[in-house]
């Protein structure tokens, strides 16, 4: 009950927060906020939320898609507050490739903006050709992302620590660089994106729903809160396999992991590359929305926004993930006076949120294994 | 390929590299004494080369205007202001943080650079433009065949050079450079010799941004323009160049420094049809550099204990 009340709440506060206007009703809305997460604290309603979200998990993702899919057919005449969740949704997606190698095997990846690129260079590339169709366009985008990380796997598989943060480092600013300084890549002005197309439905025409018209974005957004439900799905299935073992081990002790006879190798690279894979295909997504597409937005700076998200969240926290992508999207394009200030902000914000609360706005639980199960506590 | 051009080549090359190697040493000293990464570095250095800049201006509005006078002037300044401020970080940001995880500690740096460069983009008198950075140093050249050599780049590379040795000194010959590799070996042995730690570890954190903020100095003299961003780009040099030599030692810091220099020449020289192409290939070769040696090139001592 606790669960879905929250669920609910949450939708309609998105919904309030996407419609405010003026300044001071978004003040008055992250006021609500806070004060509400405090008296949840204080009168032990957090622990019964957790505790439903335990015992039906399944049920509650569900509501919560539901609520979501409801959320963009009531904007659905809205280009700005559509084009604000699509943006959320594809952060959202980023930040849990992000989270696969980071979050589980704790693998630091300070070049998540150059695979989100990737994704997003590769839906300008191959849009342009018009001979693949849109929605393998997808894919490949995150295919490419994946498969410009191959050269960077010995040095990861082989450095730790601060050693391998470098590399990272290092291919992020080697690859803005080389899209800045490429011709044939659009250099510093970048590249124009096709819209996607599926059958018979280009995104690019606004849909007619019941005799409204509304915006385009509807498309978008649709489309990636479907991605985000399937990436979601996705990364909660692979938290409870063997291979989510396997990273929470690496992640904990690599020596330890070694000796029981888990191949620390294989499973960095596989998270690596899947990381990078959905990183790719969100780019790819959010490169076909904005239509446009410059190596400005994927500097060493928007990947550290999305390290941001994935820190803010929680590490290896989906919902975690949701509630930071939120905040670090939406808030900037909410507070139009805050707009400049933005990256002060969130450096500020997340200099705050490790000294005092390092584990996260909504830290990840132990693996519940039997969902249905009362345990003892 | 004439005498000249090579030359031109080398004196670029060597002129960077005692740049990067004065950012790469900071990195390596924090990381001795700490174990910690302090990615704010080139921040540091950027808001100590606007610190410069300021006394600078300060300096002509009350009228000194002999360019040695401007130049003691400014590098006091800086590389005062610049110390304090390092050990400031160090003092309220890192040390308490010492029981966390280091990535942490790399997080929070990194944003606070992130913080600073805003900062001073936001808050500095029009500080989202480049500044025009005084010459304060005398503009004669030598002609060396059909090679100039520039007799301001001749002083920083000398001035540069002597406090890396000035430095080395200090590490290898003091009284404050033994405490500095005492806590930086082993930090409990240290304490109960009777060395004071926190200011062992502040006394390091100042000493490597006040060098950190001669490297800024230095490249504001030598390219007349400073900007918000020159840290982050200094600084990942920087970093990159003691990651790639081995942290925790001053001569891989050094070796960095000049090898990541190198190749940005080499780079230059040799893709004459792409010269832009210069920091992918830099930046390449780093990434090669570490997957070959995993623990830089002058690997640090150490071993996991289970």
């Amino acid at each position: 009950m606790a669960g879905a009340l929250v669920v609910l709440g949450a939708g309609h506060y998105g919904w309030a927060l996407l419609m405010a206007e003026e300044t001071w009703q978004v003040v008055g809305l992250l006021a609500l906020a806070g004060m509400a997460t405090i008296a949840a604290y204080k009168t032990g309603f957090v622990r019964r939320v957790e505790r439903d979200w335990a015992e039906a998990e399944p049920q509650l993702n569900r509501l919560a898609f539901a609520v979501l899919i409801g959320l963009i057919l009531v904007l659905a005449g809205s280009h700005f507050a559509l084009l604000m969740i699509s943006t959320v949704l594809l952060y959202f997606i980023a930040s849990l490739g992000l989270n696969i190698q980071f979050g589980f095997t704790g693998l630091v990846n300070f070049a998540g903006a150059a695979f989100f690129g990737a994704g997003a260079y590769t839906a300008a590339v191959l849009g342009a050709q018009a001979l693949i169709p849109p929605l393998l366009i997808l894919i490949a985008g995150g295919i490419v992302a994946m498969a410009i990380s191959l050269p960077l796997l010995v040095p990861i598989v082989r450095t730790t620590g601060h050693y391998a943060a470098v590399v990272t480092i290092a291919f992020g600013v080697l690859f803005r660089t080389f899209l800045e300084v490429n011709e044939i890549l659009g250099g510093p002005q970048g590249l124009m994106v096709e819209s996607m197309k599926l059958p018979g439905w280009d995104f690019y025409n606004a849909p007619n729903l019941f005799g409204f018209e509304t915006s385009f974005y509807l498309n978008y957004a649709l489309m990636a809160a479907g991605l985000a439900a399937l990436v979601f799905a996705l990364f909660r299935r692979l938290e409870r396999s063997w291979i989510g073992l396997h990273m929470d081990a690496v992640r904990l002790d690599e020596t330890a992991a070694a000796c029981f006879g888990i191949s620390v190798r294989k499973t960095k690279i596989l998270a690596f590359l899947l990381g990078n894979l959905i990183l790719g295909v969100s780019g790819a997504l959010y490169g076909m929305m904005i239509s446009f597409i410059a190596p400005a937005s994927f500097t060493f700076s928007d990947s550290l926004l999305l390290v941001s998200i994935v820190l803010l969240g929680g590490l290896g926290s989906p919902w975690g993930g949701v509630v930071a992508a939120t905040i670090v999207v939406l808030l900037p394009e909410k507070l139009q006076l805050l707009q400049e200030y933005r990256f002060l902000l969130f450096s500020i914000l997340v200099i705050l949120v490790l000294l005092f609360r390092p584990e996260g706005l909504l830290p990840r639980h132990l693996r519940n294994f039997f969902p249905n199960r009362r345990t003892g506590a | 390929m004439d005498f000249g051009l090579i030359a031109q080549y080398l004196a670029n090359g060597i002129l960077l590299g005692t740049m990067y190697a004065l950012v790469a040493v900071g990195f390596t000293l924090f990381f001795g004494v700490l174990d910690v990464i302090k990615f704010s570095h080139g921040d540091v250095l950027m808001l100590g080369t606007f610190i410069g800049f300021t006394a600078w201006l300060g300096l002509e509005a009350v009228g000194v205007t002999n360019p040695w006078l401007q130049l003691a002037g400014v590098l006091l300044c800086s590389l005062a202001g610049t110390a304090l401020i390092g050990a400031a970080i160090a003092n309220w940001l890192i040390l308490p943080l010492k029981r966390a995880p280091q990535l942490n500690t790399l997080l929070i740096t990194l944003m606070l650079g992130t913080a600073i460069r805003e900062a001073v983009r936001l808050f500095y008198p029009n500080g989202s433009n480049p500044k025009a950075f005084p010459a304060l140093l005398p503009d004669a050249s030598v002609e060396i065949g059909s090679f100039a050599l520039r007799a301001d780049s001749v002083i920083l590379v000398v001035s540069g050079l002597a406090l890396i040795g000035a430095l080395n000194l200090v590490i290898n010959r003091t009284r404050l450079g033994l405490a500095i590799r005492a806590v930086a070996q082993d930090e409990e042995t240290a304490r109960t010799m009777g060395i004071n730690y926190t200011l062992v570890v502040l006394a390091t954190f100042a000493i490597g941004s006040g060098v950190a903020a001669f490297a800024g100095i230095m490249n504001g003299l030598y390219y007349n323009e400073i900007n918000f961003g020159m840290g982050l780009i200094l600084g990942l040099i920087g970093f990159s160049a003691a990651i790639v030599g081995g942290l925790g030692n001053l001569y891989g810091a050094i070796l960095g420094g000049f090898l990541f220099a190198g190749l940005q020449v080499v780079g230059s020289a040799l893709l004459p049809f792409a010269s832009a192409y210069k920091d992918v290939f830099a930046f390449a070769v780093v990434i090669a550099l570490m997957a070959w040696k995993p623990t830089g090139l002058i690997p640090e001592r150490s071993s996991d204990r289970v």
